[in-house]
């Protein structure tokens, strides 16, 4: 007798919103180049019990400044144009293959060169300018400044519909306000914790802002540091929006690089640990294995630096998902 | 929680006239409202002021004019029902639809079954036959049991079978509450996925003083013990936020500051996605 193997295949009650970054000219930007996420009727890359729509996009991270910190393997690729994130931007799309570019202002960080409105506003400019992409504009982190640079960044960038972050619990009344005048989308940030999570996008939606604007940064870890942790929120904010949560039914954003790029692992030297090996192999496989696993949770964007792991990240992404890629 | 708008039923004072006048406004109305306070289904009843087929088809064309609701079809008699679901087909445009209900006597639960698979229709069980309605918890779950089978047989998956274990007024009965209880934490072990378990949630404050309070007290005991659905005054917002912290505490939602807005959200984009 054949052993009847049980079908354990769900079907889901929710789907995860989608969301489309940058408008062409037709619908008032300038971008060449739209990118859609989101979508999925089941878990990620589940393709024989539910549809995943779009693959998860790739985003380079570029900065407004050169970078001081960044360790020799990762700066290689970027100091001849990092003096202009134009340039940059230029090379991570056309040499790298970029979906998307993210502008991190870490520039105008009070505890880095404390640029202000105008400057963050120009390097806005420079990249819509160099690159067809669409968009996202990272801000300080710090309240008050982002809070003084946004206003000048949202309109700088005014009908290109980019994504634009962050909001958290304390802070989302101007960004939110900025998004709503200059059509933009917002990232949600919460620290680690699907409750506030989900608070931040009611506060969010409060205020007439809509659900499918929103992406959620719900924190990103580096292998080694927390992954886990953020794997399962990720991972039951995902359950719950599958099920019908239309409170976390927003695609989620996982900002790996920065994580990665700083911590040993990726960033120590051979000569400072050679019993771990080349760094210049090291580091790339620390940072494209820490986003293999956020794309196991549910990652629809994933913002990377060294285009070694951006390159094996985009073949993970087109072998998970085989005949569902577009 | 799947939550069943009670109001538009003949034996309310202002539906009945306005079953009796032909008026619609006053139907309307009331379906907007429990469309707007989170209704997943609408009941519509005639109750003791028409027999008519016309009436009925009259009354449902009414609430599908009005709302994109899904509603429950309610009547007592086979005929009625069939003429029904036949008018709800016409102006529900493929919308979910339940049958409420059928009892456990043979001569109802045979033919009921046939019009829910028939049409596409979950069914509510209401576990009583021709000795009447159980006292006690054996006789409940025994008809439940009974009614499980009957629909499961015919093919009725689970989750189009929905179980009823008549709940009675507490201020008359006050025995019985515990009975339903303990029927209901049965029910939910009679399948692997279980059945629905619906109350018909008012008949518990039924002369009473505290209306909303016995209603939001014995719903959150009846979650606890696996009810899923209620025929409720879905307008009542101390009973909506009663539901939305129980589905909290027995983890079926994920907890936020403002977990009531996000509850009323919820019920708001289902809507919508209809």
């Amino acid at each position: 007798m054949p052993v009847a193997i049980p079908d354990v295949k769900k079907s889901w009650a929710n789907a995860i919103n989608t969301v489309t970054l940058g408008a062409t000219k037709d619908e008032g930007g300038t971008r060449t180049k739209k990118v859609t996420v989101g979508g999925a009727t089941s878990l990620p890359f589940h393709h024989f019990e539910g549809a995943m729509p779009y693959p998860p996009a790739i985003a380079m991270e570029v900065w407004d400044v050169a970078p001081q910190d960044w360790p020799e393997v990762l700066a290689e690729h970027f100091k001849d144009v990092w003096h202009d994130p134009g340039l940059w931007a230029k090379k991570c799309v056309e040499q790298y293959g970029a979906d998307l570019i993210c502008l991190r202002l870490a520039g105008c960080d009070p505890v880095r060169q404390n640029r202000g409105p105008q400057e963050a506003a120009q390097a806005v400019k420079r990249v819509l300018e160099s690159v067809g992409v669409p968009l996202i504009v990272w801000g300080t982190g710090n309240n008050d400044k982002d809070n003084e640079i946004f206003p000048a960044v949202a309109e700088a960038a005014s009908g290109e519909n980019c994504l634009l972050g962050t909001i958290t619990e304390d802070n989302y009344k101007t960004l939110i306000a900025l998004c709503t005048a200059y059509k933009h989308k917002v990232i949600a940030e919460s620290p680690c914790d699907v409750n506030i999570a989900k608070q931040v996008n009611i506060l969010a939606t409060d205020m007439g802002f809509k659900p499918e604007d929103i992406v959620m940064y719900p924190t990103s870890a580096a292998l080694g540091y927390g992954l886990e942790y953020v794997y399962s929120v990720m991972e039951r904010a995902r359950l719950a929006a599958l099920r019908g949560d239309k409170m976390l039914s927003q695609p989620m954003i996982c900002d790996i690089g920065i994580e990665v790029w700083g911590v040993k692992e990726a960033k120590a030297s051979e000569q400072e640990l050679p019993e771990w090996g080349p760094q210049r192999e090291r580091g790339p496989l620390w940072e494209a294995t820490t986003a293999y696993v956020y794309l196991l949770t549910g990652a629809d964007i994933l913002v990377l630096r060294h285009p070694r792991a951006v390159a094996s990240v985009r073949e993970a992404i087109k072998q998970l998902m085989g005949d569902g890629l577009k | 929680m799947i939550l069943i708008g009670e109001r538009i039923n003949g034996s309310f004072k202002d539906i009945g006239a306005a079953i009796k006048e032909r008026n619609k406004a006053p139907i309307q109305e009331w379906a907007r409202r429990q469309t707007e306070a989170g209704a997943d289904y609408l009941d519509v009843n005639l109750g003791a002021v028409s027999k008519s087929a016309d009436d009925f088809r009259w009354l449902i064309q009414t609430v599908c004019e009005a709302v994109p609701t899904p509603i429950a079809v309610d009547y007592n008699k086979l005929d009625l029902i069939k003429a029904g679901l036949e008018a709800y087909r016409e102006f529900g445009g493929g919308r979910p639809v339940i049958i409420n209900s059928t009892t456990a006597e043979d001569s109802k639960l045979i033919p009921l079954v046939e019009l829910a698979m028939q049409y596409n229709a979950g069914l509510i069980g209401v576990v009583m036959d021709e000795r009447g309605s159980p006292q006690d918890i054996d006789r409940r779950v025994e008809l439940g049991a009974k009614i499980f089978a009957v629909a499961s047989e015919a093919g009725l998956t689970p989750d189009r079978i929905y179980l009823d274990p008549i709940v009675m007024p507490l201020k008359f009965m006050q025995e019985q509450a515990k009975n339903v209880l303990e029927a209901i934490r049965q029910f939910a072990m009679i399948s692997d996925p279980p059945p629905h378990i619906s109350i018909g949630l008012s008949n518990i404050c039924s002369k009473a003083k505290e209306r909303s309070l016995i209603n939001r007290t014995f719903l959150v005991m009846a979650m606890v013990m696996g009810c899923d659905t209620a025929i409720c005054n879905v307008c009542d917002p101390e009973l909506m936020n009663a539901i939305a912290t129980a589905e909290l505490i027995l983890n079926k939602e994920i907890y936020s500051d403002d977990y009531l807005k996000a509850y009323r959200k919820g019920r708001e984009g289902a809507k919508e996605a209809l």
